[in-house]
């Protein structure tokens, strides 16, 4: 344990995801080293993208203004909509220049074991986007793992009564780990080769 | 295969220590509780990621100390793998192949292959279904490592879906704690309808990683039972005939669930109409869930699935488990063991036999035929805790242990 502000430091970045306790100590004390202007900047940083970036209006993505970048760009096709679990997702599927749709962002996956159902995902935000029928190819680009794969398939049961194309991601992706760990080259390709999903 | 090298730090009674092997037969000879049954945990540890004694790791770190570290070098066909695990209780394993970090500790599965006889293995025979269930999943793992990632994702199925059944197990009790419960598990706004469609989706998770998990173990329980039957025969001769079946929440065939399950003494006709096809497995666990669903909710507990299946093991017309004598016990376990260390030499490359404190266990006759029966394998580890419990047909070199020092002598 440590003087109560430093202690305070450390338990904050210990809360971040990827920090375990050691680390957190580690960052505190490379924080009290650094010279002030450094911090600073890091603090700013903090506080600006809490002030200034929200999330899209449409799909959930970040933004900083009302609706995201792709949101706005009226040369993506609105026919196609690319279901991911979080904008880091958006960003490596855009990296691979594959998709020229729509996306929407759902803020995580079904997992009962964190406390996660339907309702806490941007789910019934997609059924209105569904609702006027102008889009006609949902693409479920989850995580290849249990979680990604069981709210997959609870969307697609759902938009089922809809009638329009539902498609998931070809194997070929790292199954059991975050989209994100794909390769652009691999992600392409199984954007690419997207099966038909029955359900 | 066998092991080359073998390199402790940290790990159970041991500091550091640093072991050469060679092929062929070597014994471990000393007093109980000196360390012998460490190293050769270690080894199994190496093949399997877990211990054959304990459940979680934290007993395999010396005693002070925060991790532990195991080095192996497996030769294979004249090739050197250096397989590094690094053992850290309460956070992630680490795992090196030839010095260079994996992904996951599973992924040097397959590298070194044991198997191990030890006195937990009567456990086999007189233990609970869970017992059995392990042994059938480790030896799947040990023949495809691919199944470690089956296993692990069959086990977080159960997790996700029992964490949903609790929740609706409460919600629908209606209890004060109900509505607390769903909001905790996040349906705060979610109806009944909305649970049940979860579930939905979780049934058919459960369907499709259980199938392939219950496909492959009744394939495996028809591989197993010539040679079980076989190795018991040697290790008992003019004795009863042993009888292998897989018990699950599904019946393993076609014939209505209510009828006995099949075995060997039903006839060749039967088998026939086993069913190991994953679709036809998984659509009947879906089936089976559904005409489930209102005690699982009542319980709040998955009712369905390999989690819940045993390997029946009979001797003549009675169970062994609860029958059978402590010498047919342990014979019966020890066939189990020589057909997995059968189909694991059929599938290539010999597993390193490990005899762990064994032979004490056994009469004269026994003894000799375990003896005789091992004795061909490229290499085989033997714990004892003096030279007389060796067996003559199994000299070879010797390593004698005492107070945690482990010294050639032979
Ligand atoms: N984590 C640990 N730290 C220190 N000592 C341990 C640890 N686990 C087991 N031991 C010691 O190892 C000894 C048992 O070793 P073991 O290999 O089982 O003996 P045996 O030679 O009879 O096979 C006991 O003395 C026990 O106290
Ligand atoms: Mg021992
Ligand atoms: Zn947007």
């Amino acid at each position: 344990m440590y003087e109560g502000v430093v202690q305070n430091l450390i338990d904050e970045l210990g809360m971040l995801p990827g920090v375990g306790p050691k680390s957190a100590q580690r960052i505190a004390f490379h924080l009290l080293a650094a010279d002030p202007a450094d911090v600073n900047r890091l603090a700013h940083a903090l506080l600006e993208v809490k002030e200034k970036v929200r999330f899209c209006r449409v799909c959930g993505n970040v933004a900083a203004e009302e609706e995201c970048r792709i949101c706005r760009d009226a040369r993506r096709d609105e026919h196609v909509i690319c279901v991911v679990e979080e904008s880091k997702d958006v960003v490596a599927i855009e990296k691979t220049r594959e998709f020229r749709g729509r996306y929407h962002v759902l803020g995580g996956a079904i997992s009962p074991i964190e406390g996660v159902g339907p309702d806490d995902l941007r789910i019934r935000e997609l059924m209105t986007r569904l609702a006027d029928g102008q889009v006609t190819e949902l693409i479920l680009a989850t995580d290849p793992n249990l979680e990604g794969e069981a709210t997959a398939t609870y969307l697609a049961r759902l938009v089922k009564p809809m009638g329009l194309k539902v498609t998931r991601l070809a194997s070929g992706l790292p199954v059991g780990g975050d989209l994100e760990y794909a390769d652009e080259v691999t992600l392409g390709r199984a954007f690419e080769g997207r099966r038909l999903l029955d359900v | 295969m066998h092991v080359a090298h073998l390199s402790l730090t940290d790990f159970r009674s041991y500091e550091a220590v640093e072991l050469g092997l060679e092929p062929g037969v070597t014994a471990f000879v000393g007093p109980n509780g000196q360390g012998k049954t460490n190293l050769v945990e270690a080894l199994g540890y190496a093949a399997t990621l877990s211990s054959h004694r304990v459940a979680n790791d934290a007993p395999l770190v010396r005693h002070g100390a925060g991790r532990a570290i195991v080095r192996v070098a497996v030769v294979r066909d004249d090739r050197r793998a250096l397989v590094e695990l690094e053992l850290n209780p309460g956070r992630a394993n680490r795992a090196r192949l030839n010095r260079s970090p994996v992904p996951r500790p599973r992924d040097v599965l397959g590298l070194l292959r044991t198997v191990l006889f030890a006195p937990e293995d009567l456990a086999l025979v007189k233990g609970d279904p869970s017992e059995r269930r392990r042994f059938l999943d480790d030896l799947l793992v040990a023949r495809a490592p691919r199944f470690a990632g089956v296993r692990a994702d069959y086990d977080r199925v159960l997790k996700q879906r029992g964490a949903l059944l609790r929740t609706a197990s409460a919600a629908r009790r209606g209890r004060g704690g109900g509505r607390r419960a769903e909001r905790e598990a996040g349906f705060a706004a979610a109806g009944a309808g909305d649970l049940l469609s979860t579930l939905e989706v979780w049934d058919a998770q459960l369907a499709r990683h259980g199938a392939e998990l219950l496909g492959a173990r009744l394939e495996l329980v028809e591989a197993l039972r010539p040679l079980t039957a076989r190795a018991y025969a040697t290790l008992a001769p003019a004795s009863d005939v042993v009888e292998l079946s897989y018990r699950g929440t599904l019946p393993a065939d076609d014939s209505p669930a209510d009828s006995p399950p099949a075995s060997s003494t039903d006839g060749p006709d039967l088998w026939k109409t086993l069913v190991t096809d994953r679709e036809v497995l998984a659509e009947r666990l879906r089936a089976r869930l559904l005409e489930m669903r209102d005690a699982e909710l009542e319980r709040g507990v998955t009712l369905v699935g390999p989690h819940r299946d045993d390997l029946f093991l009979g001797l003549g017309e009675l169970p062994a488990r609860g029958y059978a004598s402590h010498g047919e016990s342990w014979s019966f376990a020890l066939a189990l063991r020589l057909a997995a260390y059968d189909l694991l030499r059929a599938d290539g490359g010999d597993p390193v036999l490990i005899l762990d404190d064994v032979f004490a266990e056994l009469d004269t006759a026994r003894r000799r035929r375990l003896a005789e029966i091992v004795a061909p394998a490229e290499q085989v580890l033997i714990t004892a805790a003096v030279p007389e419990d060796v067996p003559a047909e199994l000299a070879g070199g010797r390593f004698d242990v005492a107070e945690g020092s482990v010294t050639r002598v032979g």
